[in-house]
Order: structure tokens, then C-alpha cells, then sequence
């Protein structure tokens, strides 16, 4: 079987003695937009954490192009969570600055030519997500989803290959999350991303998803119901042009 | 009827409001005084406002023999210790606390290390800085930064870790390095705290100045006050300590404002 962008192979992870996942495998291919559903407590942050670097599997293999994965998190995958996903004390232009920035070595910051490059990058980035009306301003001044597409806009100008959504749009009004997820759909086809997006909003899933895991537990036991973890319980292909068709409410 | 903790005073009674206890207290005093000197004219206890005049007018025009004008030397000298003891701490601070706060490695070893040191009574290690540095500038100052500079220190530290993991996670995402993280995010993160916590070790700073002082120097706020003690001139004495409480209340509003202006970003709302 060829190799897959991102594959696990009979993942665990336990806390203690509360298993969280069992048995997980799975495989994601390059350019699906994947998303994970489940009820809370599923394990599907833990799994997303994984894919983060934050947390490595007790027991199975998570792979990244048949590579382990690497334990830290780093520029190969990028992230939005559903809060505190921009920096508080940069304005809109300079969060989006900042996912040039940070890589330079000695101060974090550019200067001269290379700034106004990176100017230049970060206007464009965001005219596209619709905030070149609001570079000026601090996060705090913004709507929360004015503030999820600056957290759009600042990971993908870093240009990973990987996004991670841990419920990005949980906290948005229905019209917003509308616009967001026609926002992130489109995005995802220009730059050519693979998207793994967690939401406990199955609507939401089937909305935006060509692929859809359902995370949960295959064995339960009522005296002690931590004793099982969770895996993958459908994996259902979404063969559509994923377009966003229902505001989701 | 409003529940109390509902009710706001509209602003011109606030203000009237927040003189009247100052107001009470002159009156307090003016009155005692005049009663004590009406008993005994010599009564050094309370002095009348026409003394303390007297008393300020010769501590603020320059002395007979050198020259200087007292008050001026006296706040010269003590502010410039304040000013340096209070620059080191924050920046010791600033280090350790980020380092302690951004850095397992660093933290496993020194924090526990450093959170006893913040322990330490200050005013007991007085005689053993007297011993070590001499009873000049530097064991005052000493004196200052160990009182000062660990607490700010591990006020930062908790800072540090109060910063969302999100945010730190995300930096990394976007290809930070340690270092880049320190200077990039952590770092203007915690500077309106370092701000706040200076402001709050202020009062701490001045209590250890004074002490200093008091034991062992030539001039000085902390130094005149002890020295007039001696024939009970409560002249001197009282606009002394309202001078220096001027001066804290002053220190305190500057660095409030700096923080106001350095940092629009703060304390706006939820934030992001």
C-alpha cells in the first residue's frame, strides 16, 4: 500500500488509568479536508494534540509522510484554536507579521527590504480574509470573527502543509460561522492544504468535510467507564464539492 | 433604593468625597495642636502651621555653612538610591522571572532556590551587608534589590506560566524558536506586569531605604528624620513624611502612565 500523508498506526494514549484512545488507526491523505467528530471526552483534542506534537502516543505509531512524527510542535503544521489563537499585544497587521517574523533568528524581526516584503505578504494575506480595513487595530478591538480569520490569516502565511482546526468556529454566531466556513473552504483549495478539523458539530462536519471520522468508545463498561478509549467508529468519504450548503445552526 | 454596591457617586461629589478625609485629619490636627500649645507654648509634640512654615523655609534654602539646600540634598541622595536599587531589581527580575517561568530546565533547579530566598526577612541580612559591602552606597542598595528583586521575580515567573499554552503553541507553529518566543511574545507579554509589579514593590522599596538610612548614612530622607528624632522636631519630622509620601504617590502615577502609554494593548477588555 503506498504511503499516506499522515497515518496511525493502533495508537493509545492512557492519563493514569483513563484511556483516551485504543486501537486508533487511521489514514489521511494529502489534500483532504478531514474532520473529526465525537462526543466530549472522545479523544478527539488528545488526537489532535498529537498531530500537534504536544502529546505522543503510549503505545502505536503516528506517522507524517511514513516519518514519526516530530514531538514538538513546528512550521509543518499550523493551528487555530477556538481562543487565544492571536497575540494579544500585536495589532491585526502585525499578528499576520508575526508568522513571517518569528523565524528570523536573532530578534524575531525584520528589517529594511525584507520588512517591507513581509509588509507586502501580510496586506495581501489579509485582503484575502477581509481584514485590510482592520490592520491597525488590537485583537481585543476585534469581533470573534474578526479575530478567527486573523488566526487564519497568520497561520497560513507561515505556509504549512498541515492545518489544524480544534473548533475554530465554536464560539461564532450561526452567520459568521457561515461566512467562515466559506472562508476556510476556499482557502483550503487555493493553497492546496490538508485541513484536520475537529467540531462537536456533525452539521458543521458534513458541511465542509470530503472525509469524516466519528471518534468513539467501541466498548463501554458502566462500573468503570474510563477503562476503554476511543477509536475511529465510521470513516465516511464525502464525495461532494465541498462547498458549504447550509448555514449551520 | 438601590442596593449599596450599586450606587455611584456622580463625579463632583466623588471628588469632595475623596478630600473630605484629608480635610477631617487637618482639622483633627490643627485642633489638637492649638489646644496643646494653649497649655504649654513650648509643646514640641504637634507644632503649630507657622512653625512647620519656619522649619520648611530653613530645610529648602541653602545652609549658612556648606551651601547646600537640605531637603534637596536629602531627596537627591535618596532618590538616586531608590532610582538604582529599583532599575536593578526590575531587570534581575525580568530575567529570572521569564527564565524561571519559560524554562523547565531552568525552573527544576532554581525555583524553589529562589522562592526561599524571597523568604528571607531582608532587614535580618541588614548587618551581614553592612559587613560585607561597608557602610556605604552599595550595601543600601543591596539591601533594596534583595528585598525586592526576588518577589518580583516570582511575581513574573506566575506571569509567565499564566500565558496561555495556545499562544506559545501557536509561536512554535509558526516556526519560533526558544529564543524568538522570549523576545517575540513572553517578553512584551509580561512588560505591563513588570510595570504592575514594580509599582506594587514600591512601597517595600521605600520601607527598606529608610531602614538603611536610618542605621547608617550622612544624607538622606530616611537619614534626616532619624537625625531630628533626637530633639523631637516634629517640624521637620512631619513635612518629611509627607514629602515622601508625595514622592511614592508620584513614583506610583508615572509608572502607571508609562504603562498606559507603552502598552495601549493592556487591560483592553477580554482581549483576543
Amino acid at each position: 500500500m503506498s504511503q499516506s500523508f499522515i497515518e496511525a498506526k493502533n495508537v493509545w494514549k492512557r492519563y493514569g488509568g483513563n484511556v483516551v484512545l485504543e486501537r486508533l488507526s487511521l489514514r489521511i491523505e494529502e489534500g483532504e479536508f478531514c474532520v473529526i467528530v465525537g462526543a466530549s471526552g472522545c479523544g478527539k483534542t488528545t488526537f489532535l494534540r498529537m498531530l500537534l506534537g504536544e502529546e505522543t502516543p503510549d503505545q502505536g505509531q503516528l506517522l507524517l509522510n511514513g516519518a514519526p512524527l516530530p514531538t514538538e510542535p513546528d512550521a509543518s503544521r499550523g493551528v487555530v484554536f477556538q481562543r487565544y489563537s492571536v497575540f494579544p499585544h500585536l495589532t491585526v497587521l502585525g499578528n499576520v507579521l508575526l508568522g513571517l517574523e518569528l523565524k528570523a533568528p536573532l530578534l524575531g524581526r525584520f528589517f529594511g527590504a525584507s520588512r517591507r516584503k513581509a509588509r507586502t505578504a501580510a496586506s495581501e494575506m489579509l485582503e484575502r480574509v477581509g481584514l485590510a480595513g482592520a490592520a491597525g487595530r488590537y485583537p481585543a478591538e476585534l469581533s470573534g470573527g474578526m479575530q478567527q480569520r486573523l488566526a487564519l490569516a497568520q497561520s497560513l502565511i507561515a505556509r504549512p502543509r498541515l492545518l489544524l482546526l480544534d473548533e475554530p468556529f465554536g464560539a461564532l454566531d450561526p452567520g459568521i460561522r457561515h461566512d467562515m466556513h466559506e472562508l476556510v473552504t476556499a482557502l483550503w483549495r487555493e493553497q492546496g492544504l490538508t485541513v484536520v478539523m475537529i467540531t462537536h458539530d456533525i452539521k458543521e462536519g458534513f458541511a465542509l468535510g470530503t472525509r469524516l471520522f466519528v471518534f468513539d468508545k467501541v466498548r463501554v463498561d458502566a462500573q468503570a467507564p474510563h477503562a476503554y478509549g476511543s477509536r475511529v467508529t465510521y470513516d465516511l468519504p464525502l464525495h461532494q464539492s465541498a462547498t458549504p450548503k447550509l448555514a449551520v445552526a | 433604593m438601590k442596593r449599596l454596591i450599586n450606587l455611584h457617586p456622580p463625579r463632583l461629589p466623588a471628588l469632595l468625597m475623596a478630600l473630605l478625609p484629608f480635610v477631617l485629619v487637618f482639622f483633627v490636627y490643627v485642633t489638637a495642636s492649638n489646644e496643646r500649645l494653649a497649655a504649654n507654648p513650648d509643646d514640641k509634640i504637634l507644632p503649630a502651621m507657622t512653625t512647620f512654615s519656619r522649619a520648611i523655609q530653613k530645610m529648602t534654602s541653602p545652609d549658612p555653612r556648606s551651601g547646600q539646600v537640605i531637603l534637596w540634598l536629602d531627596t537627591a541622595s535618596s532618590l538616586e538610591r531608590l532610582g538604582t536599587a529599583i532599575g536593578i531589581s526590575a531587570l534581575l527580575g525580568l530575567v529570572l522571572g521569564i527564565s524561571l517561568g519559560a524554562v523547565p530546565l531552568f525552573s527544576a533547579g532554581f525555583s524553589s532556590f529562589v522562592a526561599s530566598l524571597s523568604m528571607i526577612p531582608p532587614m535580618a541580612v541588614l548587618p551581614i551587608l553592612f559587613i560585607c559591602f561597608g557602610l556605604g552606597e552599595l550595601s543600601k542598595i543591596v539591601l533594596i534589590v534583595f528585598g525586592v528583586a526576588p518577589v518580583i521575580a516570582r511575581d513574573l515567573q506566575g506571569r509567565v506560566q499564566e500565558i496561555p499554552r495556545e499562544l506559545l503553541i501557536k509561536a512554535q507553529t509558526l516556526g519560533a524558536s526558544s529564543w524568538t518566543i522570549v523576545v517575540r511574545v513572553i517578553l512584551p507579554l509580561v512588560l505591563p506586569r513588570l510595570i504592575e509589579a514594580v509599582r506594587l514593590s514600591l512601597g517595600a522599596a521605600w520601607l527598606f531605604l529608610i531602614a538603611a538610612e536610618a542605621i547608617a548614612s550622612t544624607d538622606g530622607l530616611g537619614y534626616r528624620i532619624f537625625l531630628v528624632r533626637r530633639y523631637l522636631a516634629m517640624d521637620v519630622i512631619l513635612p518629611y513624611v509627607i514629602w515622601i509620601t508625595a514622592l511614592a504617590y508620584l513614583s506610583d502615577r508615572c509608572l502607571a502612565g508609562i504603562g498606559r502609554l507603552a502598552f495601549p494593548w493592556h487591560n483592553r477588555g477580554a482581549g483576543a
